[in-house]
C-alpha cells in the first residue's frame, strides 16, 4: 500500500515538474492522472495501487472542503455582483450538464 | 475560567491542529447528517462542511489564512486523488475507447456552452469586465480556471469562488435534473457532471458507481483541457 501511494505521489511530482519545464496550461495533478494511466495500461493495476486510489477517491468530497471555505474571501465581490453571477453561474452550469448528458445519451451505443 | 478559557483558545488559535480537526469533525458529521436525510443532495456533505465552517469562522472572527493552516493538510491531498483517477479510468478504458467520438462531440458543446452561457447571461444584467472574464471559464477545475482568468483578464480569486459555487449548483441540480430528463445512462451522467462541475460533479458522480465517477474524471480533464486552450484564443479572435 505504502508502495501504491509512492507511485502516485511520484506521477504528481513528474506532472508538475512537466508542467512547468514544458509551459504547459494544465495542472501538475491533471498530467500526473494522464502518466499513471499510461503506466496502468502498459503495466496493469497493482493490488497495492488500487488501495490507495479507492481510499483517496472516497474521500474526494472532504478534500473539496477547506478550498470550499474559500468562498469566505468573496464577500464583498458577491455582494456587489450577486445578480450577473448568480444568474450566470446557475443557467450555464444547468445548461451544460442537462446538454452534455443528454448528447452523450443520445450518441452513444446502448451499454454492455 | 472564563480567562483561562481564553487563553486556551489564543494558544489553539496559533495550532494547524484546531481546523484541521474541526475540518475532519464537522465533514464527519456532515456524513452522519447527510445518511439520515437519505442522501438529499441539498445536504451534501461538502456543502454543509462548508457551510457550518464558514460560519464557525464568522462567529469566531478566524480569517481564512488562519483556517487554511490547519486545513493545508487535506486540500493536499486533492492532488494525489485527482492521479487516482487513473485508476478508474483504466478500468473502462474499452468503454471509452469505444464512445471517443461522442465523448469528444459532448465535450465540446459542453466546454463552449459553459463559457457562452454564463457570459451571455451575466452581460445580459449589466455585469462588464473583470467579473465577465472571470465567469468564462466557470465549470472548469480551480487551477486551470484560476490561470485563464487571468490571461483573459479576470480576477483569478474570484473565478476560484464561481467555480465553487458553479461545483454547488452542479450537485444540488444534477440528481432532480436527470430525473426530469430522463438520463439513466451511467455513462452520461459521470461526462456530464465532470464537465459542468468539475471535482465537485466527479465526487458526486464517484458517489453512484465507479463507472460514472470514471466518465466524470475524463470530463473534468479533457474540459479543463480544452478551456485552457480554446478559450484565450476565442477571447483573442472576438477582441481583435
Amino acid at each position: 500500500m505504502l508502495w501504491g501511494l509512492t507511485l502516485v505521489f511520484a506521477c504528481q511530482l513528474a506532472g508538475e515538474v512537466l508542467v512547468r519545464l514544458l509551459g504547459l496550461p494544465v495542472p501538475g495533478p491533471v498530467l500526473g492522472m494522464v502518466i499513471l494511466l499510461a503506466g496502468v495500461v502498459a503495466g496493469g493495476v497493482p493490488t497495492g495501487l488500487r488501495e490507495v486510489a479507492s481510499g483517496l477517491l472516497r474521500y474526494l468530497p472532504l478534500f473539496f472542503v477547506p478550498a470550499g471555505v474559500g468562498l469566505i474571501t468573496h464577500g464583498d465581490r458577491l455582494r456587489s455582483d450577486w445578480l450577473p453571477l448568480g444568474l450566470g453561474i446557475l443557467v450555464s452550469t444547468l445548461a451544460t450538464l442537462a446538454l452534455v448528458a443528454w448528447l452523450l445519451q443520445r450518441l452513444a451505443p446502448e451499454d454492455d | 475560567m472564563g480567562e483561562s478559557l481564553s487563553r486556551v483558545w489564543v494558544y489553539l488559535e496559533e495550532q494547524p491542529l484546531v481546523w484541521l480537526t474541526l475540518t475532519l469533525a464537522v465533514f464527519v458529521a456532515a456524513v452522519w447528517i447527510n445518511r439520515r436525510a437519505r442522501g438529499a443532495p441539498w445536504l451534501h456533505p461538502t456543502i454543509l462542511s462548508m457551510a457550518v465552517l464558514i460560519g464557525l469562522l464568522l462567529v469566531t472572527g478566524t480569517d481564512y489564512d488562519t483556517y487554511f493552516e490547519g486545513a493545508q493538510f487535506i486540500h493536499f491531498l486533492l492532488g494525489p486523488a485527482t492521479v487516482a483517477l487513473a485508476v478508474p479510468l483504466h478500468d473502462n478504458l474499452r468503454q471509452i475507447r469505444r464512445l471517443l467520438l461522442p465523448i469528444g462531440v459532448a465535450c465540446i458543446v459542453g466546454v463552449t456552452v459553459a463559457a457562452a452561457t454564463a457570459v451571455g447571461v451575466a452581460w445580459l444584467v449589466g455585469a462588464r469586465g473583470a467579473t465577465l472574464a472571470s465567469l468564462a471559464p466557470k465549470s472548469v477545475t480551480t487551477p486551470i480556471s484560476m490561470g485563464v482568468a487571468e490571461q483573459i483578464g479576470g480576477l483569478p480569486s474570484l473565478a476560484a469562488g464561481i467555480v465553487l459555487m458553479t461545483g454547488v449548483v452542479g450537485v444540488v441540480a444534477a440528481g432532480p435534473l436527470f430525473r426530469l430528463m430522463g438520463i439513466r445512462d451511467e455513462r452520461a451522467q459521470g461526462l456530464a457532471l465532470g464537465v459542468s462541475a468539475h471535482g465537485f460533479g466527479t465526487a458526486y458522480a464517484l458517489g453512484i458507481s465507479l463507472r460514472a465517477g470514471a466518465f466524470a474524471g475524463l470530463g473534468l480533464g479533457l474540459a479543463g483541457i480544452l478551456t485552457a486552450f480554446l478559450l484565450p484564443l476565442a477571447v483573442r479572435l472576438l477582441a481583435g
